[in-house]
């Protein structure tokens, strides 16, 4: 059966609609569809969503495969609603050569999860000294187009310079982790009241802040795009709110965490909190709110970062730093952007579907739900509540900050091409 | 009282009263010619201390042992925190071993809390110097020797430092000393002033329950105890101030400087000397130096605490008398 009716659904958090799947495609988009031939999916109550694309996902194959391989990391991404995840180069190998990228496309597309779009590393090793082969990468199957040494930042000018001026060639954009790596050294935490008091290395803000002001300047100058990975405090908000303003091409991203949690959480010393950029203040986590609301932040990226248990059941210092992200990614936009009515649906579409899939160029991907489009499609029940239970996670690591917190909102279902990869909740 | 000592914070101004109350009492035991109590016979208290400290860990031996406590040294030193040496693992081998108590030291912020509220184990845990974060048995010996000179050895019974101005000099930024000092003083009534360069205070400073001044020489006459912190070396390769003759010019603690104090001002400091940048042997030598006396205070406020979160539900003065019969 290649047909299924998705019945009464909230296209885009709008009146309820039907819509018809024929194959990987959408047939017809309307009221009171005939139900003939196809498996019938009630959504009355629920809202329908382009799939989600996340820009930032680790998924830690090769290499650290006790983390999470390429299949974990996509069914999380599919029990989460998301159809395409953009996968960090910090690997073992290192991304940053044609082969590894391929390897990492192939994996997802096998598994048939989720598509998997690799980003290629910026420099060699990630080392920040020599351009990787940026041009082979993005001509090999992988086809990338996102370049980046997430985990550390291209931190010499010289090197962002050229990365900038040298992706033009074919349209890739260097997304960049902005941290200031000798005003980091030693951070444990973000620097402020919570830091002078827990006697944990502080992480400025200003780290962050200059650095984007740089990379947006060099933008500027050698006429490129750039796209700053989770933006964190409310100083870079206004440095990119300033570089649009005046004509910059520069997107930003933020992830679920850094809308909901604030470094007053780190008073536990419980490394589950521990990320990079590290969280920061209430004030911060407003501004960024209110900047992904007025668009001056364009995306949420989950910045998934799995780890096995012993790396977080440790002392903060010795514990490593991320958190799981992709099967919360929904619910925290939910209670942070939905339900304080920063935002609608159509509004989350934007900003978790058609803006990634802009920037790192994913087509097929963050489509309008209408006829003759491809059906990469999720279906969100909003009415849902609950509290977060990691033991139920698909990704291979329980890394979440939010174990036994009530968060709104489950999705059902995931289709990616027409193909179910959820369904009322659980894999397929 | 709580059952661990984490944090200088969570103190009250009674349990801290009582504590300082309690090591009076331990004290008498030091003058007498068996220094023992039988208080905790048959309990083990195991010093685990990851990082190296022959002082402190010398003084809560010194303090388990007057009380009668079984005690197991165990060293981690060597073994990294960037290697995630495991904490837990060794946790639970101590609880595995039937441990009633863990006085615990660790370069890392936040172990003795990891460790007294993940469930790994069962006994009491009393931080003896986590990394730049608190270092609470330290603040309380420092207020046990400021109460004894600044109020009384009996007269100070019961009472707290209310009103006494103290001064705290140096490298705050790195300083379990100073934080924990600012939180207890100032439980205690204390007002506290932290003197440094700006480069060696921390950001975020402004909510501590103190005052912040760039300039010793104003703040000293006004000074009831003015406490030197130890500045190490290879801050100044870090920049956090130009030479170390500058730092000393502008934050050492000299003869003449020490005039300017009040005269029923002490100096302290938490030792070790190191005798040149920051305070000069003509200071540290005077009268007007505590350093020695907190050191032997600290066995008794070290004996005060174990007993209280250990053994203590009756006055350890009654237990003492109780002895003497
Ligand atoms: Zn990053």
């Amino acid at each position: 059966m290649s047909k299924i009716l998705i019945r009464g659904a909230k296209v885009l958090g709008g009146e309820p609609q039907d819509v018809l799947i024929d194959g990987e495609t959408i047939a017809e988009v309307g009221t009171a569809l005939s139900d003939e031939g196809a498996q019938v999916v009630e959504a009355a109550g629920k809202v329908l969503l382009p799939g989600l694309v996340d820009l930032h996902t680790h998924l830690r194959e090769p290499g650290r495969e006790d983390s999470e391989t390429v299949l974990t990391g996509t069914r999380a991404a599919a029990s989460g609603g998301f159809t395409a995840v953009f996968a960090m180069a910090n690997t073992f190998p290192v991304a940053d050569t044609a082969g590894v990228v391929e390897q990492v496309y192939r994996l997802g597309q096998e598994h048939g999860y989720c598509d998997v779009q690799p980003i290629g590393a910026v420099t060699v090793g990630l080392e920040g000294r020599k351009l990787a082969e940026l041009g082979a990468m993005h001509e090999s199957a992988a086809g990338v187009t996102v370049f980046s040494d997430d985990g550390k930042c291209v931190d010499d000018a010289v090197i962002m310079r050229r990365a900038l001026e040298y992706v033009k060639a074919f349209g890739g954009v260097v997304a960049q982790h902005a941290q200031e790596p000798r005003l980091t050294e030693g951070a444990q935490m973000n620097e402020g009241v919570v830091s002078a008091e827990l006697g944990l290395g502080g992480w400025p803000a200003v780290a962050e802040e200059s650095i984007i002001a740089r990379d947006v300047l060099l933008a500027e100058h050698v006429g490129s795009r750039v796209h700053i990975c989770h933006l964190s405090t409310a100083g870079s908000v206004e440095i990119v709110r300033w570089a649009k303003s005046r004509g910059i091409d520069v997107t930003a991203e933020v992830t679920p965490h850094h809308l909901l949690l604030t470094d007053e959480m780190v008073r536990t010393y419980n490394p589950v909190y521990k990320v990079n950029p590290p969280l920061r203040t209430e004030r911060d986590v407003m501004a960024l709110r209110e900047a992904l609301a007025d668009g001056t932040i364009d995306i949420v990226a989950t910045d998934h970062a799995p780890h096995p248990h012993e790396d977080k059941d440790c002392e903060w210092a010795a514990a490593a730093m991320g958190m799981v992200g992709l099967e919360t990614a929904l619910s925290v936009v939910q209670a942070t952007m939905v339900d304080t009515g920063l935002l609608t649906w159509a509004g989350v579409a934007e900003r978790m579907s058609v803006k990634p899939a802009q920037i790192g160029q994913a087509g097929g991907h963050g489509r309008p739900v209408s006829a003759g489009e491809p059906a990469n499609l999720t279906l969100v029940d909003t009415e849902y509540r609950g509290s977060v239970d990691p033991a139920g996670f698909a990704s291979r690591s329980r890394n979440t900050p939010y174990e036994g917190r009530e968060l709104p909102g489950r999705v059902t279902h995931t289709w990616l091409r027409g193909k179910a990869t959820l369904v009322d909740g659980k894999l397929t | 009282m709580q059952r661990h000592l984490i944090s200088a914070a969570d103190l009250t101004r009674d349990d801290a009263v009582l504590i300082l109350d309690t090591a009076e009492e331990m004290a008498r035991v030091a003058d007498r010619p068996i220094k023992k109590l039988p208080t905790l016979r048959g309990r083990t208290v195991v010093n685990l201390f990851f990082e190296d400290s022959t002082r402190t860990r010398i003084s809560f031996e010194a303090a388990e042992k007057r009380l009668s406590a079984d005690v197991i040294n165990f060293t981690a030193k060597g073994s990294s925190v960037s290697k995630g040496e495991s904490l837990k693992d060794t946790a639970q081998t101590l609880e595995a071993m039937g441990v009633d108590a863990v006085v615990i030291r660790h370069g890392a912020s936040g172990a003795p809390y990891r460790l007294a509220n993940s469930g790994w184990i069962d006994a009491a845990v009393i931080n003896a110097g986590d990394g730049t974060h608190q270092h609470p048995t330290q603040a309380l010996l420092d207020a046990f020797t400021m109460r004894r000179r600044l109020v009384g050895r009996d007269a100070g019974l019961g009472q707290d430092l209310d009103g006494r101005r103290i001064t705290i000099v140096g490298d705050v930024l790195h300083s379990r000393v100073a934080r924990s000092n600012v939180d207890l003083l100032h439980t205690l009534g204390a007002e506290v002033t932290l003197v440094a360069p700006p480069t060696l205070v921390p950001v975020g400073v402004e909510t501590w329950p103190c005052e912040v001044s760039y300039d010793l020489d104003s703040t000293l006459p006004k000074s009831d105890a003015v406490m030197m912190l130890r500045v190490q070396r290879e801050r100044m390769n870090a920049a956090f101030f130009p030479t170390e003759r500058e730092y000393s010019r502008r934050y050492g603690l000299d003869g003449e400087r020490m005039a300017k104090m009040p005269e029923h001002a002490i100096v302290m400091h938490p030792g070790p000397m190191v005798r040149g940048m920051e305070i000069t042997a003509e200071v540290a030598d005077s009268e007007r130096c505590t350093a020695i006396e907190q050191v032997a205070n600290g066995v008794s406020i070290r004996m005060a605490v174990l007993y209280l979160l250990l053994g203590g539900n009756e006055p350890a003065a009654s237990h003492t008398r109780t002895e003497e019969k």
